[in-house]
């Protein structure tokens, strides 16, 4: 069996698998036109534009376990990757062997409808280094802007319009500074595209802000109160900080979709987030059917690390539930106080950040099932061909003429399918484990900056506050003792 | 329901609200309250070198509703009639409280140890503070009464006082309750009816500027007083919601095993000390603020009352009068028809005369209550304003100082 594999490159010479990558770029185009024959093959892909990136933040030199206990893992279907070898990642781009077949995961949501917008090849426009340093973090250029809500039409049909402005010095755009209109719907739009493309191989793709229907038919029947006002001014405030959340994401920041919201000035309509549509029924069926996946698999995990941080992120998702509906209770009595006494309520900020945090935590979550669901196919591959096996050993022992040589053959070659699946599998697998392992590290980093950084606003507003209280009490004592 | 004993020494809010001049010779307090299930029972202790008492010190257990009595028995006394009666004390009134402390009972689990721990001393130090103010303001409605030289007279006062057995003043029932009603849409109905009428003229520049100014300060403290209770509600109720944060935030930090970790734990730290702050702005709000206006939307209620009663004898001097020309013209009971006149013109001269003094006590009693009040509670805020930006400031420089 081990012959019929070609040998790993497993080099020390890192910049020839970044050569090896450059090959892997035709070989994504190749399959681009594979894709649109094979539309249905429902295996999990992987892009080689991540690989990339996910490089350029130092490769080490690892032992790659796997190759040489192939077998072993057939057997045991236990995973003994190492947290580092990232020389797993030039293997898959790069062997052009037939039995690989990545496909694009455009192609694996064959109920979404998603247009077919995404332009491949565009990602590798740019050198290397480019992408190496930005992917570095450090230098984001980019700051975007969502502003100048303004209601566009009429009546029911009437929707919000957003100015979303970029200013950047990222060479991947063609300006520096440009600005566009984009509607709410667009903004889910973009979301789901790319929770289809990344959420699988195990990125942590920021949430959307969530849809409200009474706010909307209310901004939309015209009432200029200034709950209306509020909530169009929440919505903008969710919007741009998903948008910078979105493009802090250095894998994310690449993805030819989210440029096209970023600059382009027309966008195709994304029907499929409205809330009453065919296929929002048809996300709410799938995702029931996931919880009830999620309840029968019962993942044998050997990984401590994923265990803990799972436990972790549970523990995290209760309590910042809990601690969200107390800041909730908060904001209401300040704006009761507010109401009463004309001072001001900032927590409202707090409780922003807070209910940012529980989405993105389900998002991780989300991420974790799809690893959990990865795992499980490379399983029932490795049963199918455990079976297959056991026909071919049947036959062999039955010892039956000429027609049996045939079926044999055929058996064979299913076996070599099967077995190939299998490799694919478990690759997969490994793959979404080492990107969910750097993901959870970046979103805990962002998760400190952030949490730090609006805690400090708000004390900073409340001692703001406190001061002007002081100011007021000080102007009033003076009349108190005038009273005569 | 449990019992409170109180102390009662310490409870001296009454000079906040009423300026009393220093007269010794009668001196009423209320030294202890005991609180059994629906009752509170209020111990009164006199101290006079007045001849007319048994002896110099002595004290009795009353509830509410002798207080009530008292009260009534005052209003219902023609002599008065010219005097503002101090508004009766309010009924002592757990409701909120007790159901706050049963739903907590009942509570949800989702709470923890400490939490729920907290979340009962506060209901327990509310139930605390309500029981303090329905005992000073009964002791407030005495002390007035002793301080005034007229009504300090007062034979029911006395045996209010002395009397060592229960006075056996049932509450009122249904039957009398509903006969107040009725009595008080009379009088409304009577006054509307005496100021529309259009022979009355109002005499005297002072009591009509009086009577204007009355009634529109009465609606307006009504309503400050209905808005500074809510404040105050939503003081206490941010108060209250730090005790959840901080919880929150407390199980947060344990958890945590990064930098966030000391970050969460001193927000904890922060919120709970904040908490108690924002308590004590809201009692202090409630204390200074709301407790006075509610005292004075009541006493102003007694003085638009006085002013009733000398319009309405007012009106019958009036009514005296034609009859009077009446029977003249007709030259037949001439003489009781005088009389009667001469009768109501005495007892309107006199409720003028009372009433003018008492409204001009009462107008300065006001604003020098006001005063007072309003400059403790300007510099309280100044205060709690003061700390809570310290605290706010050091927790930041915590903050930022950490990586």
């Amino acid at each position: 069996m081990a012959a019929e594999r070609e040998p790993p490159p497993l080099g020390d010479g890192k910049p020839t698998d970044f050569e090896e990558l450059e090959d892997g770029e035709d070989l994504f185009t190749s399959t681009v036109s594979t894709l649109e024959s094979s539309p249905s093959s429902p295996e999990p892909a992987s892009l080689p534009a991540e690989d990339i990136s996910a490089n350029s933040n130092g490769p080490k030199p690892a032992e790659v376990v796997l190759d040489d206990d192939r077998e072993d893992l057939f057997a045991e279907a236990t995973e003994e990757v190492s947290l580092d070898s990232p020389e797993r990642e030039p293997i898959l781009s790069s062997e052009p062997s037939p039995a690989i077949t990545p496909v694009t995961p455009t192609a694996l949501i064959a109920p979404r409808i998603e247009s077919k917008s995404m332009s491949a090849p565009v990602i590798f426009d740019r050198s290397r280094e480019e992408i190496e340093e930005e992917a570095n973090g450090d230098i984001f250029d980019i700051e975007i802007g969502v502003s100048d809500p303004e209601k566009v039409g009429d009546g029911m049909n009437a929707y919000m319009a957003y100015r979303v402005t970029t200013k950047t010095s990222l060479s991947m755009f063609s300006k520096s500074e440009f600005s566009v209109k984009r509607r709410f719907s667009d903004f889910l739009g973009l979301h789901s595209k790319l929770a289809s493309k990344y959420l699988h191989v195990g990125y942590i793709v920021p949430p959307a802000p969530e849809k409200s229907i009474v706010g909307m038919t209310k901004v939309k029947v015209g009432k200029e109160d200034s709950s209306s006002t509020e909530f169009v001014e929440k919505r903008r405030a969710a919007l741009e900080r998903y948008l910078q959340r979105t493009v802090k994401h250095p894998i994310l920041l690449q993805d030819p979709d989210l440029r096209q919201f970023l600059e382009s000035s027309e966008l195709p309509r994304a029907v499929n987030t409205q809330a009453l549509s065919g296929a929002g029924i048809l996300r709410m069926v799938n995702k029931a059917a996931d919880a009830v996946n999620k309840m029968t698999i019962k993942m044998n995990e050997s990984d401590a690390w994923f265990e803990e941080k799972q436990q972790q992120f549970e523990n995290l998702d209760q309590q910042l539930r809990k601690l969200h509906a107390s800041v909730e209770a908060l904001v209401c009595h300040r704006k009761e106080l507010s109401a009463n006494t004309a001072a001001f309520a900032k927590s409202a900020a707090m409780l922003e950040l807070l209910s940012d945090y529980i989405r993105l935590i389900a998002a991780v979550k989300g991420v974790f099932d799809h690893r959990m669901k990865c795992w499980q196919k490379w399983e029932d591959a490795q049963i199918t061909l455990l079976k297959k096996r056991e026909t071919e050993a049947k036959m062999t022992v039955a010892n039956k003429p000429d027609k049996i040589q045939q079926a044999k053959n055929e058996i064979r070659e299913e076996i070599e399918e099967w077995e190939a699946k299998v490799q694919q599998g478990e690759r997969d697998f490994e793959q979404i484990s080492k990107t969910i392992r750097k993901e959870v590290g970046r979103f805990e980093k962002e998760r400190v900056k952030d949490f730090k950084t609006v805690i400090i606003k708000y004390l900073e507003s409340l001692v703001q506050t406190q001061q002007q209280l002081i100011k007021y009490w000080e102007a009033f004592l003076p009349e108190a003792k005038a009273i005569a | 329901m449990e019992e409170h004993q109180e102390a009662g020494k310490e409870i001296k809010p009454s000079s906040t609200l009423v300026d009393l001049q220093g007269d010794s010779s009668l001196q009423v307090e209320i030294s202890d309250a005991v609180s059994e299930r629906d009752k509170v029972k209020f111990t009164v202790q006199t101290k006079s070198c007045l001849p007319h008492f048994a002896q110099t010190e002595f004290s009795v257990v009353r509830q509410h509703e002798e207080f009530i009595w008292l009260h009534d028995a005052y209003v219902e006394n023609e002599e008065y009639a010219g005097l503002i009666i101090p508004p009766a004390p309010p009924r002592p009134d757990f409701e909120a409280s007790r159901e706050k402390l049963q739903k907590l009972g009942e509570g949800d689990s989702s709470i923890t140890r400490e939490e729920f721990a907290k979340m009962k001393q506060e209901l327990e130090a509310e139930y605390l503070a309500i029981f303090k103010k329905t005992v000073a303001m009964h002791e407030v409605f005495l002390q007035r009464l002793a301080a005034h030289p007229t009504l300090r007279r007062d034979h029911n006062f006395f045996v209010f006082l002395e009397y060592g057995q229960d006075l056996s003043v049932r509450g009122k029932n249904r039957k009398e309750l509903l006969g107040g009603f009725l009595r008080n849409i009379v009088k409304s109905a009577d006054e509307a009816l005496i100021t529309g009428m259009s022979g009355l003229k109002e005499v005297d520049d002072f009591f009509e500027h009086e009577r204007t100014f009355l009634l529109e300060y009465h609606t307006r403290i009504r309503d400050a007083c209905l808005r500074a209770d809510r404040v105050m509600c939503s003081h206490k109720c941010l108060a209250d919601d730090y005790i959840p944060i901080s919880a929150a935030l407390s199980s947060l930090g344990t958890q945590e095993v990064n930098q966030l970790k000391t970050s969460f734990l001193k927000l904890a730290e922060l919120f709970e000390r904040l908490r108690k702050l924002e308590g004590r702005v809201a009692s202090d709000e409630d204390l200074k603020l709301s407790d006075m206006l509610r005292y004075y939307m009541r006493d102003s209620q007694a003085a638009k009352d006085l002013l009733y009663r000398r319009l309405r004898a007012l009106a019958d001097y009036e009514n005296a009068n034609k009859a009077l020309d009446r029977a003249r013209t007709r030259n037949r009971e001439v003489q009781p028809a005088e009389s009667h006149q001469q009768l109501c013109c005495q007892r309107f001269e006199r409720l003028s005369d009372s009433a003018k003094q008492e409204l001009m006590d009462f107008k300065s009693r006001r604003v020098s209550s006001f005063r007072k009040n309003l400059i403790e509670l300007a510099e309280l805020e100044l205060k709690h304003a003061k700390a809570s930006t310290l605290l706010l400031r050091n927790t930041l420089v915590a903050l930022k100082g950490e990586p």
